[in-house]
């Protein structure tokens, strides 16, 4: 894309053009001028709030960014959404079928849906969901919603994208037990028993906030509520949506927003060095472990080093 | 690294509730490399446009077994120029007969039909012939 056609799509945007928010998309998800482009859209965006949800397949994510999308239209604002699922680490393909659940809003001019495939990333995120958000921001819509795929241990992957974290739990399953297992609870800003038209809620709720104190004092700043909602009988909705307000306010008035802000961006620096690193490699990465090999070096502490003296041509520390 | 994927839409217009075959569709997009977005069931043609531009979409892919091809093909189509996203591909499979497959491939509604039985592996491979042109900027491919 030349410099021109990018300017007047990054122009575009900023006038709130749809196709422009969805070719921007694509560009940085491909990594075609996401650099350039990220330069210009950050300058536009960063103020919004992005709400994280994340739990397990089938717990009903889809239905409750449907429902908060519902709730949040309703008081005027207007949503940008991005839905992640896994693609698949042998073909790179992917189904992503978050969209049937939100029907509902195809054709809102206020809505603005948009599904990503992992495309390799591990941790229930795709590479590029963070930049995708601030494209949302900045092509207008304020209110920010991210649905994850929940995948265990990699949930932790959430916090650097989200400043609002909830994780969604179901009644009656092994949920909550995992959820700690996975180290969740210290990332929930919010718990969400979902179905709570199902037997078990009320029980759900209290083991959770029986965790709660059991991790009192040492944990998060903020005791995490729990709600109960039934996506699919549109209750709770409310509550869910007065949570996720008191938590942002929180956030904004006791100045942890800027401390959330600052590990975000170590978060993100840090993956955007590792991808750097990764890509020094590509293509080459093969070979220069090859000749090392045929010295017969077995030992891969050893082979890291050398490897290492490689990149940095024999530099241990960074010169100024 | 670049890597421009392939992002198909595969849509489920009308009546009917069979998504048998747009679902073996959609896994032998992905298993192709391709990302798919499925939107479900009775979907407008409206609905399906919009999800196209936001999900950015090389090709839309509508089942049809309603019998409504005749009108949802061009409706789709209008819309798409509407929306100045022409260079979307539309293509379709389903119920169609012989006859009207020919109407609108020869007006111009469909970029090409695909009839019932016909192998998974003839539209990943038309699909990424018709694409392999289009890299790395969209141009519009005329129809041959
Ligand atoms: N009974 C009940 N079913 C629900 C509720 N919310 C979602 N579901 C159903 O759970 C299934 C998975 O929902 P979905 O939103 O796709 O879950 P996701 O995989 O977490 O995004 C669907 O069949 C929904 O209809 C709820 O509150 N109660
Ligand atoms: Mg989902």
């Amino acid at each position: 894309m030349s410099r021109d056609e990018m300017d007047e799509w990054l122009e575009r945007l900023l006038r709130h053009e749809r196709r422009a928010v969805a070719k921007l998309i694509s560009r940085v998800e491909d990594d075609r001028g996401r650099e350039e482009i990220m330069r210009s859209v950050r300058a536009h965006s960063g103020k919004s709030l992005v709400i994280g949800i994340t739990g397990p397949p089938g717990v009903g994510k889809s239905s409750l960014v449907e429902a908060l999308t519902h709730y949040y239209r309703e008081k005027g604002e207007r949503v940008g959404i991005a839905a992640v699922d896994p693609s698949s680490p042998y073909t790179g393909g992917a189904i992503l079928g978050d969209r049937i659940r939100m029907q509902a809003h195809t054709t809102d001019r206020d809505v603005f849906i948009r599904s990503m495939g992992t495309r390799g990333h591990l941790g229930g995120v795709a590479r590029s969901t963070a930049d995708v958000l601030r494209i949302l921001e900045a092509g207008g819509y304020g209110r920010l919603l991210l649905e994850t795929v929940g995948v265990g241990q990699s949930e932790i992957e959430i916090m650097r994208l989200a400043d609002t974290v909830v994780v969604v739990l179901n009644p009656g399953t092994g949920d909550g037990i995992q959820a700690i297992k996975a180290g969740i609870m210290e990332v929930a800003d919010i718990f969400v028993v979902n179905k709570s038209d199902m037997p078990g809620a009320e029980r759900m709720k209290n083991d959770i906030e029986m965790m709660l104190d059991l991790n009192g004092g040492a944990g998060p700043v903020r005791r995490p509520p729990v709600v109960l909602t039934s996506a699919l009988q549109a209750a709770g909705i409310q509550e869910l949506g007065e949570a996720i307000a008191g938590q942002q306010a929180f956030l904004r008035e006791s100045g942890q927003i800027k401390i959330r802000r600052q590990v975000q961006l170590q978060r993100e620096t840090w993956h955007c060095l590792e991808e750097k690193v990764r890509s020094l490699f590509d293509g080459a990465w093969p070979q220069i472990p090859q000749d090392l090999l045929e010295v017969g070096e077995r030992d891969p502490f050893v082979l890291v080093e050398k490897v290492w003296a490689k990149m940095t041509g024999g530099r241990d520390d960074y010169e100024r | 690294m670049s890597q421009s994927r392939i992002r198909v839409l595969v849509g489920k217009p009308g009546l009917d509730g069979h998504d048998r075959g747009a679902k073996v569709i959609a896994r032998a997009l992905r298993d192709a490399g391709m990302e798919v977005i499925y939107s479900g069931l009775h979907q407008t043609p409206e609905q399906i446009v919009e999800a196209a531009i936001q999900e950015d979409v090389d090709v839309i892919g509508l089942s049809i077994l309603s019998g409504a091809h005749l009108t949802i093909f061009p409706r789709v189509k209008d819309l798409l120029r509407e929306q100045e996203a022409e260079d979307i591909l539309l293509i379709g499979g389903g119920t169609i007969p012989e006859e009207d497959v020919e109407v609108l491939l020869r007006q111009g509604f469909a970029e090409a039909l695909f009839t019932p039985g016909t192998p998974t592996g003839e539209i990943v491979g038309w699909i990424k012939q018709r694409l392999e042109t289009k890299e790395p900027e969209p141009v519009r491919a005329k129809d041959e």
